[in-house]
């Protein structure tokens, strides 16, 4: 059923007693032509563009909790195309170019707000990396503008205004067409689109093993049943390493808790999403009016989806720096996913060394922002077995061939 | 106006009136009273709207899982959701309704109840995508539509403070059960720590007319609350709510001393007893969220607390036997109660003849159809379950719920235990724990007071043999058994007229939400939640999450095992930002680290700058009236020309000794550093794995195994950290590392005149350059002061790295600021030793080194001894070698127009191919030679030597020149001298 006011409307007058399900819930079968592991929004993306915009036969996507479950719900919904290589900014901004798109793509509102992200700058070396950062996004075409003070604390009202501030606002770096997705919504959206073309959706389905026939994969191993497969498209964040080992292969990836937290709903009081990185926080306003609070991955690896209480500490503390009339404003929950960092930070999507096997994981922190154009791109590579000019700098290789994507610059002696 | 206050009963102080104003109007209550309890008494009946359809909301429960009762406190300080149930009255107190307009009684905001078929759970999901561009117009009214109070505009004036404690085992809650655990652990000399979220001990037991070895209850809970207090063993926390079970029996709490001071603690226990209680279950009927329909056990806590009747005519309605005793209890408090309405059939035996003897009307097998009255119940339609048709209507202002156990969970479940259904209590109980921890009392889902103090006692000792002490044999006190709940299993009850019953008050949910969500494929427990929004709110859906559970395992037609609950994340009961970050804010958000010298820099009119690892040094020294240009310009040429005075004390110090000092480094460093003479140095580079710089620095061998590294500022905590992960993971080497950054000052003398003004402040060092060359180190005295004496440069210029005790550093700046004085000495600051830096090409961490940088992009091949057996990012280095690609070099720059200073960052573009192919990493005016000049990486950079490229400036492009990276000296004749 097509979602609109119109269906809305004429469903309420008959108690909404005859919505169909926005996915269907088939029996896993014993064979598919692809099997996507990891039903977040970038397994169910994945599956999406792939019968989209290819013809591979029958898609499944396996998913061993409810979907949506993972980082796709535990993470802050930013969306933004702000990075430092050539190869980063082309990609994640043709994510944000997407975005707004995404909504009548999938019929289904994933509300993308595309309210602007303020990046406050506090130090010399953070001012110093912003303007390197606006001149390589200006190369690409990418907008991203230095501002002053006042525009941020125009852009920011409640923005500690203390001349003697211990870290002082230098100015500002602005991205308009940044902002914010309600994350539940893109892994359904995907999910009852994929549904509508045929894909699989198989939720409390766990994968206990990769098979391989010498050079290539053959099947999948799950709590439901073994699957006979063409090929497998790994899509998971937490366990990649973890799956990768089932099929014999080692991922140049840590994996590491990163919490985030919300306050109480508010009325509106905060507008454009904003970073404090000399402070180690981002923070945005839901639409249900919430803070979304977020800061650095905990320093440890852990698969464990829970961190720990001094980094909260830390964030809030940096929190009501910022902002000092939010101090009676109270913390109602707070929750941790973990994330799979890439030696280099940059994601990994790639062919693996094995025949049948792809892998679109290592999205560290930043990976929910990618997910329409990671689901396209990486869907590409499954049908075509050929990296697209996009994603071909991602690919496993450029870690043997020293190729790589750091996107966190290193320390300064001078900030 | 239904409630009021009772003649007698309750803790509260008559005697001591207390004015508070509620939406304007002024109200009195008493000294002991909640903002709720006295808003009742006062007749207060609706004090919210709820959240999307603004209906409106009366007070549910008297605790800390009431769903409504949040209101905005306007004073004695401006907080938004205050929740009045645990808020302590105070003389002078204001508070105010929240999300409503004009007023709470009458809110146009309510036009959305009449709309509410058009908004069912997730209507945005599937609407507001045309136009296009539309989504932010919607999405700027739903934000207005949506949050609840609204953010202060003035911080508070409360104390916050952050406070550690540690026992042996930590009891979560001083009711029946949490204190005989704690009188049982801790009569053996165990450490107790015992925390209650409320002020006075007691818990369930102050709820009603409980009666322990035949005295009134809460006298035996005088007596235990006094043998703990004369127990030094035994911490005792009340008013302190524990908000979040973490890993490693580490737990955190907030004690709460009302618009004065809030206390995070931090408690790490080697045992934790959860005795948290349980919260009552609402039942799902028609009209259930009607103000004047309450829990039956808030309506015994407001009776019993503070004396105040909720209603002045209570029907109950109930699913167990539980309830008769609550109501006969409720009618000798002087509450009058009308008639228990059981959901179960027949009934009869002593607890119906104690209620029929109380004149309370008993009306079995029936359930209520609706509540009648909108901002207050007035009356219920009744019919028998067997009979819906057979109405009856019974007047009645207060509806009393007792829907069976809802036992408090969450600390369980946040510290990773799991969680079970017990059919026959038919409530979630604590299943397995992850953690040192057990759960005592009606927590596990019963009502039994007698179980509830064996189960304290039972906890207790298994904590006493845990520890090794020995078995207490505690008497339980007698209590009278209530006799079995009987409790009916019962989710949603019948609704012939499909009105809407809420499952979540707050956030609007009914249970028509929920089913639809299922229906449209929502059907997990997690998937529900975020669908519908049911336990979203503030509240976290204290009294919903067991219904959502129940409403969708009947729509899934599973049990409520399969359904299980959501996930249950901290913290418990909201807490305030300002409570969480206490004192560290403002200058302590990051603490700045002085060196002892920055006294005399702020004396002497220096401009600080941060200058990472939270170091604060000189940016540069202005004269009166002397601009930032000036004052570098003066600065650089007094090093250039005579000589300088920089204060380096933030410079990384590291010293590593030991018999495997040499081999250790020699991994850790691309450098070779086995070959040092003893009084040696040498530039080295640490390079990650991938063969990237990840910091460059200095290494002297001070004697044979024996060696001070130095680092750049703001990488040492990593430098320290990857250090150490090397020595204790990857090899065990005999060597060990030692960080002094703080116990040398290093003051650094840089110009020609140098030597002249060593030898003014007097030194036992030589200072002749074949007794003392470049990069090496010598001990003696200087200025009468011992020091550790480095001839290595920053700048291009003979300079001394003189390092003393922290404590005579300012002695010896201010000696030889005195002696220089003849000689044009000035002290600079990092401005200006950036711009030397810059004008003899060397690079800095963050300018140069950007994470993706060789030694070989920076010219630095001769610092990396390709043929050591190994370092960290050899292999690397090699694949590196193999590319063919060409890899960004450093040169330098020079721009056609010498007054132009390029922006750092900016993007070098090569003009035969219109493509970019660098960056600009350092750019100044140089005062030396008069003209500006830059650093930058380019791809093949040393292959384009004298040609010219273009370089993108904020407007526009400018050309420049491709040279050398080094404007001055480029043979290092002056550095050597």
């Amino acid at each position: 059923m097509h979602y609109s006011l119109f269906t809305l409307a004429r469903n309420a007058l008959t108690g909404h007693r005859h919505w169909p399900r926005a996915w269907a819930s088939p029996p896993l079968a014993s064979a598919y032509d692809v099997v996507v592991i990891g039903g977040g929004g970038h397994g169910l993306a994945t599956a999406y563009y792939l019968a989209r915009n290819h013809d591979p036969g029958q898609i499944a996507v396996i998913e061993k909790g409810w979907i949506g479950g993972g980082n796709t719900g535990r993470n802050t919904a930013v969306v933004r195309s702000n990075y430092l290589r050539d190869v980063s900014i082309r990609f994640q901004d043709a994510a944000l170019r997407l975005w707004p798109d995404v909504s009548r793509e999938l019929n289904f509102n994933v509300m993308m707000s595309p309210r602007g992200q303020m990046e406050i700058v506090q130090t010399w070396a953070k001012l110093r990396d912003a303007r390197r950062r606006m001149h390589a996004m200006r190369l690409e075409g990418v907008d991203y503008r230095l501002v002053a003070p006042d525009e941020v604390y125009r852009r920011i009202p409640i923005l500690n205004r203390d001349p003697n501030m211990r870290l002082p606002v230098l100015g500002g770096a602005w991205q308009g067409r940044a902002g914010i997705v309600r994350h539940d919504a893109v892994a359904w959206g995907f999910a009852r689109a994929a549904d509508a073309l045929g894909v699989h959706i198989i939720q409390n389905c766990e994968v206990t093993g990769i098979v391989r026939d010498g050079t290539r994969v053959t099947g999948v191993r799950t709590t439901q049943g073994d699957i006979q497969v063409k090929k497998i498209a790994v899509a998971v964040a937490g366990h990649a390493s973890h799956l990768a080992a089932m099929a014999g292969l080692r991922l140049p990836i840590e994996t590491v808790p990163l919490q985030a937290f919300v306050s109480e709903p508010l009325k509106p009081v905060l507008d454009c999403v904003v970073t404090a990185p000399a402070l180690g926080i981002y923070l945005s306003q839901s639409d249900k009016g919430e803070l979304v609070v977020g800061g650095g991955p905990d320093g440890y690896g852990s698969y464990a989806q829970r961190g720990s209480w001094h980094v909260i500490e830390d964030i809030v503390t940096s929190l009501v720096e910022l902002f000092p009339t939010l101090g009676r404003v109270k913390l109602m929950r707070q929750w941790a996913g973990v994330i799979d960092l890439a030696y280099d930070t940059s994601p990994i999507v790639s062919k693996a060394d094995v025949d049948g096997l792809y892998f679109s994981t290592g999205w560290g922190s930043g990976g929910f922002k990618a997910i329409p154009i990671a689901g396209r791109e990486f869907a590409d590579l499954i049908a075509t077995n050929r990296p697209s000019d996009l994603i071909a700098p991602f690919s496993l290789d450029r870690f043997s061939s020293a190729r790589l994507v750091v996107e966190t610059a290193g320390a300064s002696n001078r900030m | 106006m239904s409630g009021y206050r009772l003649a007698s009963g309750g803790f509260v102080d008559r005697s001591s009136p207390l004015g508070f104003v509620f939406n304007e109007t002024p109200f009195t209550g008493f000294s002991g009273d909640t903002l709720a309890s006295a808003l009742i008494a006062s007749g207060v009946d609706t004090i919210a709207r709820s959240l999307k359809y603004h209906r409106p909301r009366g007070i549910v429960a008297a605790g800390v899982e009431e769903p409504n009762a949040y209101v905005r406190l306007v004073k004695p300080h401006d907080e938004p959701n205050v929740l009045a149930t645990t808020l302590p009255l105070i003389e002078g107190l204001e508070a105010a309704s929240q999300n409503c307009w004009p007023t709470v009684d009458f809110d146009l905001g309510a036009t959305a109840d009449t709309l509410h078929a058009l908004l069912p759970a997730g209507f945005f999901y599937k609407t507001f995508m045309s136009p296009p561009a539309g989504w932010p117009w919607y999405a700027r009214m739903i934000r207005r539509a949506a949050g609840v109070g609204k953010a202060p505009r003035r911080t508070a004036n409360i104390k916050v403070e952050r406070r550690y404690a540690h026992c042996d085992v930590l009891v979560v809650g001083a009711g029946p059960a949490g204190l005989m655990a704690a009188l049982t652990a801790s009569g053996a000399g165990i450490r107790v720590a015992l925390v209650d979220c409320e002020q006075k001990a007691g818990g369930a037991l102050r709820n009603w007319r409980a009666s322990i070895d035949g005295d009134d209850a809460q006298r035996w809970v005088d007596r235990a609350i006094h043998e703990l207090d004369a127990n030094e063993r035994v911490m005792r926390l009340p008013s302190t709510t524990i908000n979040g079970y973490h890993d490693h029996g580490f737990l955190t709490g907030i004690e709460r001393d009302p618009f004065r001071r809030e206390r995070l603690w931090k408690i790490r226990a080697r045992h934790v007893i959860l005795a948290t209680g349980a919260f009552e279950r609402p039942l799902l009927f028609p009209g259930n969220d009607t103000p004047g329909v309450m829990l039956l056990s808030a309506v015994q806590t407001y009776a019993h607390r503070y004396g105040v009747a909720a209603g002045r005519r209570v029907v109950i309605i109930t699913n167990h036997s539980g309830a008769y005793r609550s109501a006969c209890d409720l009618r000798d408090a002087g509450v009058h109660v009308a008639a228990v309405i059981d959901l179960r059939g027949e009934v009869s035996g002593r607890l119906f003849d104690d209620v029929a003897m109380r004149g309370i009307e008993v009306i079995p097998g029936q359930t209520i159809l609706a509540v009648h009255g909108r901002l207050r119940a007035t009356a219920i339609t009744v019919a028998p379950l067997a009979q819906l048709s057979a109405r009856r209507t019974i007047d009645c202002d207060l509806v009393a719920m007792a829907g069976g156990r809802q036992p408090t969970l969450h600390l369980h479940s946040q510290s990773g235990g799991d969680i079970e259904h017990d059919e026959s209590l038919d409530c979630f109980v604590p299943g397995k724990a992850a953690q040192k921890s057990m759960t005592a009392g009606s927590v596990n889902g019963h009502d039994d007071l007698t179980m509830c103090l064996r189960e304290g006692v039972e906890a207790g000792n298994a904590i006493v043999k845990a520890l090794g002490g020995t078995h207490r044999d505690m008497a339980i006190p007698h209590c009278l058994f209530a006799g079995p709940l009987d409790l009916l299993s019962v989710g949603e009850l019948p609704n012939p007229r499909d009105d809407r019953i809420f499952v979540d008050f707050q956030s609007d949910v009914t249970t028509v939400d929920i089913r639809l969500g299922h229906r449209e494929g929502y059907s997990s427990i997690e998937h529900a939640k975020r669908y519908t929004t049911a336990g979203m709110g503030i509240d976290q859906g204290k009294t919903a999450s067991t219904n959502t559970a129940f409403v969708l395992a009947a729509a899934n037609r599973a049990s409520p095992a399969a359904i299980g609950l959501s996930n249950m994340r901290p913290p418990f009961a909201p807490l305030a930002f300002g409570a969480i970050a206490g004192r560290e804010i403002g200058e302590l958000v990051r603490p700045t680290r002085a060196t002892p010298i920055t006294m005399w820099h702020v004396a002497n009119g220096a401009v600080m700058f941060e200058s990472g690892a939270n170091w604060r040094r000189p940016g540069y020294y202005p004269r009166t009236h002397e601009t930032m240009t000036a004052a570098v310009r003066r600065e650089c040429l007094a090093v250039r020309e005579a000589v300088g005075i920089y204060d380096s004390s933030p410079l990384g110090k590291i010293e590593v000794q030991g018999p495997d000092a040499a081999v250790f480094l020699d991994r850790i460093y691309a450098s070779r550093i086995s070959g040092l003479a003893i009084g040696r140095g040498r530039y080295a580079l640490m390079l990650r794995e991938d063969g990237r710089l990840f910091d460059d620095g200095v290494v002297f061998r001070i004697s044979s195994d024996r060696y001070w590294l130095t680092t750049t500022t703001g990488n040492t905590d990593a430098i320290i950290a990857w250090l150490e992960f090397h020595l204790q993971c990857v090899w065990p080497l005999r060597a060990f590392i030692t960080v002094v950054s703080a116990q040398w000052a290093n003051v650094v003398i840089c110009g020609p005149r140098a030597r002249e003004l060593m030898s003014i402040a007097g030194t036992s060092v030589p200072l002749d350059r074949g007794d003392f060359p470049f990069m090496s180190v010598r001990t003696g005295v200087i200025g009468g002061l011992e020091a550790r004496v480095f001839r290595v440069s920053f700048t291009g210029e003979l300079s001394y790295e003189i390092n003393v005790r922290a404590s005579e550093g300012l002695l010896l700046w201010e000696r030889l600021i005195r002696c220089g004085s003849s000689l044009g000495l000035i002290p600079i600051g990092s401005e200006a030793n950036h711009v030397l830096r810059i004008e003899k090409g060397y690079i800095s961490i963050g300018h140069e080194v950007d994470g993706m940088t060789t030694p070989f992009d920076l010219g630095l091949a001769r610092f990396v001894a390709m043929d050591k057996a190994d370092f960290i990012g050899k292999r690397s280095l090699h694949s590196d070698l193999l590319g063919d690609a060409p890899r960004r070099e450093l040169v330098g720059l020079l721009t056609d127009d010498p007054s132009i200073v390029l922006p750092e960052g900016a993007q070098i573009i090569d003009t035969s191919s219109a493509h970019a192919c660098g960056f600009v990493t350092s750019a100044v005016a140089s005062p030396a030679l008069g003209r500006s000049i830059a650093l930058a990486l380019i791809a093949g950079g040393r292959a384009r030597l004298s040609s010219q490229l273009w370089v993108t400036l904020a407007k526009g492009e400018t050309l420049a020149r491709v040279v050398e990276p080094g404007f001055i000296d480029p043979n290092g004749e002056r550095v050597r001298a």
